[in-house]
């Protein structure tokens, strides 16, 4: 059966719950079969358009997040002196008391970077603007930096501001802002490079990883783009431009000629034909499906439609989000149910969807990690690469554990927990249906949980798990139901 | 940070990777069955695996990681040089309190490893002095992320271990298996990709404790072979489709977990001595046993940042590092494993050549490495890092840890190790004709 390769837009009367609950899949975390009825009730324009411009919902009873700015302030010039002195002089304890301090603001920053964790995992649970998230751990993993190596909180928060600033904005914003970031300036070593010595990290990157892709510009190209990014550093978290280290003298970046600086190095970048099609590949794995390098010919002919569309529009990735969002394409039966869940769509989307209580937000950051996705620790400047590599058969078991844990707060080491704490009720999925046949509800739970249809089966399988008690559903045997059916392969996808 | 020159060394192009794990069959059968010759067989009923020298695929290595990074000097003990006592006056070990070497010239080992001095007189252990790589990182995160990627920055996300496996086992979805907690970065892979727990009653899904009638419809859907309705279609092509990709993992997941788990279930035939890194060393011993076909043990040792009142946390350190490794080996001979498994032990650096005002030592550079097993050339190897020359009070290295790794690949697995380390080393003489 042929996929669609259209963005034309899907008919009006052809967009019902399985196409509304797919789109609050892709462009959010899922939900409740309320929430997707709603947007059925809005129509295919109205409820992307809800999803995609998201500025005018209101988020501010979100909470703020506590960021210090000083926390890992550098030292005053009084402290750099007395601590080169101790140095010199081998003065051990004041050694000593420097190292304690240096410790103790490390502390001091690893449990703000615990809170920022968890103030965004707050955030994709509970915001009523769901695509702003999804968006910004998109660019999160375009434009990947990682504590690990830039070693302060605050800057990586500054970052995340920056990329949410302009999440669903202009791209062109983005590029401008993250030669400029002082998160990535430090990532890739930016701060060093100087017109005696230039380094040509950032400009290696912002050609392969964040604009252009591999192939589309030669090795002079980096070498002319890093002279062009000299001099742009930064010092106590603000962006600082030192001019005595930039190289004024002419350039050639991509056949254009100049006294280029750094963001004239980005307007040539956002000129090139492969930059809005790299930008329309990037979204298209992240919405759409994880497509290999050799692309399935129908992605293709989709990505090349988007990125016209994205050169008409100046960057401006808000319009052909909507178009996507639209389109015949990304309601194919080949793209509802066939992409590989992030973990942390598989956290936030059970409980979302399932209404299941958050329980240790710092547990969930910790089970997301060892899934693979730490949030501000992506493993390397490339990002995740996210689709088969989330599953292996570890994470599988800990994906399982982790929605039974949702479902019913038990965690795989601890013993001595007895079913009387189940704390989460979920008979309320089945209030309302007027028939109670095993097939019934068992439809009615897998269709809430499983995007698409799932095979005979495990359908089969399901039923004859009710019917072992007289087709009897009480709460206890829902949550089995619930646990059965997300321990399913199918609820990996979505 | 490394230089350049190492730098250039390593070509982006095979680290910049979408990484997809690509499995090679086609059809959905578990990979685990498929590629395992023991599959069927009952791992009671199954004969011990004999030697077979000459046969790399029965082969495996052990890597045990020391993290904290191990103070060296106080662990192999250069006792006959007054510059040793001179740097850490009252944090020097006594001459009493340390275990002189045949042949060592000056150089002991702590006296906690008493143990450890047994098996080099057996010719079951060596110890590699001097251990090291230029430009060293004292950073904890940057200097394992080195000896985990071979690479400045941890590369790009891809490790020596992974990319060894995936070029002598790519199929085998239990050829890397770390007990020591996280996954280490050291068994990523392109294809590869490491089984981790600390526990293998966490490699299983919890709901069939929690009702019974659950685990045996969980078995069911796992290891069903399902088709989808009919009017899906598919994008991507098999096998790296999504859904049967995923159908296909659950199916390996509960035959490794069962296996797994019945291996870790038989224990061990002599005792071992307690602790956290003998109870990883029995559960890979009883792996082994059970002839799971994993080529590769990940285990670990914490506690080894020792910058204040150093002398018994390190010492308890020693005592348990080696008694884990002698009862590990004894287990070994005694289910007839030992020729086919080497143990390489590594720190992320050594520790600073003076002491600091805290009783302790600070980050430093190069150290000792030490690898078991009867393959090896056993005893003291290498020189021990000059006292007198030193790099801003941290000792110089001698030996590329990377030099380790090529003998290890080359020689032990049969592997090319210039694709893994990106660039040629001599493998270093650590060794037997094996």
């Amino acid at each position: 059966m042929a996929i669609s390769q259209s963005l034309s837009p899907l008919r009006p009367d052809q967009f019902g719950p399985d196409q509304a609950q797919h789109l609050l899949n892709r462009a959010g975390f899922g939900g409740t079969t309320d929430q997707v009825a709603e947007l059925v009730e809005m129509g295919l324009r109205e409820a992307v358009k809800h999803l995609v411009d998201y500025r005018q919902v209101d988020a501010s009873s979100l909470p703020k997040p506590q960021a210090d700015a000083d926390i890992i302030a550098p030292l005053t010039p009084e402290q750099r002196q007395r601590q080169a002195a101790a140095r010199r002089t081998g003065n051990e304890a004041e050694i000593a008391r420097f190292r304690t301090l240096r410790q103790q603001r490390k502390a001091d920053d690893r449990r703000q970077l615990e809170h920022l964790q968890q103030w965004w995992l707050q955030r994709m649970i509970e915001s009523p603007r769901p695509f702003e998230e999804k968006l910004v751990l998109l660019w999160h993993s375009h434009f990947a930096t990682n504590h690990r190596t830039v070693e302060d909180s605050f800057l990586m928060f500054k970052q995340n501001l920056l990329l949410r600033r302009h999440a669903n904005g202009r791209f062109t914003d983005l590029a401008f802002g993250i030669i400029r970031d002082p998160a990535m300036i430090r990532f890739l070593d930016n701060h060093a490079n100087k017109k005696q010595k230039p380094n040509e990290n950032l400009a290696r990157e912002l050609m392969e990883l964040f604009t252009l892709g591999e192939g589309n510009y030669t090795e002079n190209d980096i070498k002319q783009g890093a002279r062009a990014l000299t001099g742009y550093s930064f010092y106590d978290n603000e962006f600082q431009f030192m001019d005595h280290e930039h190289d004024k003298e002419p350039k050639k970046i991509l056949g254009i000629a100049g006294t280029l600086n750094g963001e004239d190095f980005v307007r040539i970048l956002l000129k090139q034909k492969a930059c809005a099609a790299f930008v329309c590949y990037k979204l298209y794995k992240h919405f759409v499906a994880d497509i290999p390098d050799q692309m399935p010919r129908e992605s293709r002919s989709v990505i090349l439609q988007m990125a016209r569309s994205l050169r008409a529009t100046d960057y401006r990735m808000a319009p052909v989000l909507k178009k996507l969002f639209m389109s015949r394409h990304f309601y194919d039966t080949a793209i509802i149910g066939s992409k590989i869940k992030s973990p942390l769509q598989l956290i936030v989307g059970t409980i979302r969807i399932l209404g299941t209580p958050v329980r240790d937000m710092s547990l969930l950051i910790d089970a997301a990690g060892t899934m693979g996705q730490t949030l501000f620790n992506p493993p390397s400047v490339a990002g995740w690469s996210g689709g088969n590599t989330w599953i292996n058969t570890s994470t599988l078991f800990i994906r399982q554990n982790l929605t039974t844990y949702l479902i019913t707060g038990k965690l795989p080491y601890l013993d001595g927990w007895t079913r009387k704490q189940m704390d989460y009720d979920p008979t309320f999925l089945t209030e309302g249906l007027s028939n109670r046949s095993p097939e019934t509800l068992i439809d009615h739970l897998t269709k809430i949980l499983i995007a698409g249809p799932i095979p005979a089966q495990r359908r089969n399988q399901l039923i004859a798990f009710i019917n072992e008690r007289d087709g009897q559903i009480k709460k206890d045997r829902m949550i089995g139901l619930l646990m059965l059916i997300t321990a399913m392969p199918e609820y990996q996808l979505c | 940070m490394l230089n350049t020159t190492m730098q250039a060394a390593f070509t982006r192009r095979e680290f910049v990777h979408s990484g997809m794990a690509v499995v090679s069959t086609a059809a959905t059968i578990p990979t685990f069955l498929h590629q395992s010759a023991y599959a069927l067989v009952d791992p009671e009923d199954m004969p011990l695996v004999k030697d077979q020298p000459g046969i790399p695929q029965d082969r495996i290595l052990v890597v045990v990681q020391l993290s904290g990074g191990n103070d060296g000097l106080n662990t192999v003990v250069p006792y006959g040089n007054p510059a040793y006592y001179n740097a850490r006056p009252g944090l020097a070990l006594r001459e009493n309190q340390v275990l002189p070497l045949n042949g060592g010239d000056g150089i002991g080992l702590h006296w906690q490893l008493e143990p450890l001095r047994e098996m080099l007189d057996e010719g079951l252990a060596s110890i590699i002095q001097g251990v090291g790589y230029p430009n060293p990182n004292r950073s904890h995160f940057a200097s394992m992320d080195i000896y985990h990627t071979c690479q400045a920055r941890g590369g790009k996300g891809l490790g020596w271990l992974g990319q060894l496996l995936d070029q002598i086992d790519p199929t085998n979805g239990t050829s890397l298996i770390a007990l020591s907690g996280e996954a280490p970065l050291a068994g990523q892979g392109q294809k590869t990709q490491p089984i981790a727990f600390e526990n293998p009653k966490l490699f299983r899904w919890i709901g069939s404790e929690m009702h019974a009638a659950l685990e045996a419809r969980y078995q069911q859907i796992s290891r069903d072979s399902v088709e989808d309705p009919n009017g899906i279609g598919t994008l991507i092509p098999q096998p790296d489709n999504p859904r049967s990709f995923i159908r296909r993992t659950a199916m390996d997941a509960q035959v490794a977990s069962q296996r797994i788990n019945e291996a870790v279930a038989q224990g061990s035939v002599t005792s071992y001595p307690g602790g956290q890194l003998s109870e990883q060393l029995r559960m890979v011993g009883a792996m082994i046993r059970a002839g799971l076909g994993t080529r590769v043990f990940y285990v670990g040792l914490n506690g080894f940042d020792t910058h204040a009142g150093q002398a018994g946390r390190h010492a308890n350190l020693l005592r348990q590092f080696s008694v884990a490794m002698r009862a590990f080996y004894r287990e070994l001979q005694a289910i007839g494993q030992d020729q086919r498994v080497l143990t390489l032990a590594f720190s992320e650096f050594g520790r600073r050549v003076g002491k600091n005002a805290s009783q302790g030592t600070d980050h430093g550079t190069a150290g000792p490495m030490f690898m078991f097993g009867p393959m090896i050339r056993s005893g003291l190897l290498g020189k021990h890092p000059s006292l007198a020359k030193l790099d801003q009070g941290d000792l110089i290295y001698n030996v590329d840890f990377r030099s380790v790794y090529a003998a290890v690949m080359e020689k032990w697995l049969k592997a090319d190790s210039r694709k893994v380390l990106g660039k040629t080393f001599r493998p270093a003489n650590v060794l037997k004709n094996v």
